[in-house]
């Protein structure tokens, strides 16, 4: 009797979990709408830590250059002092601190020893991070 | 929706059981300054749209069922103003739980989440010293969580997995440990310490933000992971 009843068979079906987000079922921990400093702080540790993987295979395929000889090391050197390159430098300097300085907040919080300091915690550490940052980015400049 | 006022226009997702796929409407609705968006909802529901789905009751932020997101946050649709928001509002149900129709999520896939211990009302912090009346053995109330469902859908951990049980039932478990009420703490806490418990929260805060209710869901998960971290409930609480 039930297969003669409209929408029966529809009713006991799960329906659609909705997420947020564009693009891709998964990107939900990545959409920035009304999130507050905890949803960023998230999202950008989570970013920076895809930026220091990537980082990582780069640099092990950049060092094996030397693989091919001095010149080859020679002509990488050059790229390397360039201006664009020493930014990117300057990006991977931001990315390590941010990954770090959050990773301690994340430890202090999320073990219980300030559960209640998060805002604080991220802005605290964040001038920090940020003093460190601008004077490594002039010492990185410094050295053209 | 008395008081002479704008029109505004409401972006509502639409889902029936069946529908091979979920879609918007648009609505123009007329609003007041004093307008909420469940006043909106019931509107369209009652003037252009039967068919609309939305769950609500209490119209005072007591009961939760009127969750969902409003452009995009987590919010009680019966306290949500809608002077403050845009010109055109988005209406979806809330995220990471399954949808029923429209607006209406499956709440029982959130309550199944949740600790079988839990209690649904705890010891009254007051009036203090006022006389407990023949009859009763001392005042109760019930516990700050509505069970709204917000956390569960601001969560980000919960936007890339089913599995987690998100910051309600962690924060259920904190208030068991907190105020046991005969519970063994040890059963609590061997449920929070699961791979898709306590440690899964990524410390987002989100659930926090969401809360309409100060439960305060993230401080709770963490006064949790302090408890496992300090190797049990020796303590009882954090």
């Amino acid at each position: 009797m039930s297969d003669r009843v409209p929408g029966v068979q529809e009713r006991g079906e799960r329906g659609p979990v909705r997420r947020k987000g564009v693009g891709v079922p998964t990107s939900g921990w990545f959409d920035p709408r009304g999130r507050a400093i905890g949803g960023f702080a998230f999202a950008v540790n989570r970013i920076t830590g895809l930026g220091l993987v990537f980082y990582l295979y780069l640099h092990l395929t950049v060092l094996s250059l030397l693989l091919r000889g001095e010149q080859s090391w020679n002509d990488f050197l050059k790229l390397a002092t360039s201006w664009a390159f020493l930014s990117l430098d300057v990006l991977l300097l931001f990315g390590l601190l941010y990954h770090g300085l959050n990773g301690i907040r994340v430890a202090l919080v999320g073990t219980g020893v300030v559960p209640n300091r998060q805002k604080a915690l991220w802005w605290s550490l964040g001038v920090i991070g940020t003093i460190l940052l601008i004077g490594g980015a002039l010492h990185i400049y410094g050295s053209m | 929706m008395s008081e002479a006022g704008s029109t505004r226009r409401f972006r509502v997702f639409r889902f029936k059981r069946g529908d091979m796929d979920w879609h918007f409407d648009t609505f123009e609705v007329p609003v007041g300054p004093s307008s909420t968006v469940l006043d909106a909802l019931r509107w369209i529901q009652r003037k252009l749209d039967r068919s609309l789905m939305i769950r609500h009751s209490c119209l005072h932020a007591s009961c939760g069922t009127c969750g969902m997101q409003i452009d995009g946050r987590e919010a009680l649709a019966c306290v949500t103003a809608v002077a403050d928001l845009g010109g055109t509002v988005t209406v979806e149900p809330l995220a990471n739980i399954p949808v029923l129709s429209d607006l209406v999520v499956d709440m029982e896939e959130f309550y199944a989440r949740f600790p079988d211990e839990i209690g649904s009302t705890r010891a009254s912090e007051g009036p203090a010293g006022a006389e407990v009346p023949e009859g009763i053995d001392a005042y109760e109330r019930f516990e700050d969580c509505i069970e709204c469902g917000l956390c569960l859908s601001a969560c980000p951990v919960s936007a890339t997995s089913d599995e987690y049980v998100g910051p309600a039932a962690l924060a259920a478990a904190q208030r068991l440990l907190e105020e046991p009420r005969g519970v063994d703490p040890a059963g609590v806490l061997d449920w929070a310490a699961a791979p898709n418990g306590a440690w899964r929260c990524h410390a987002a805060f989100e659930c926090t933000e969401a809360c309409p209710s100060d439960v305060n869901p993230a401080a709770r998960i963490m006064q949790l992971r302090s408890v496992l971290v300090r190797g049990g409930a020796k303590d009882g609480a954090a």
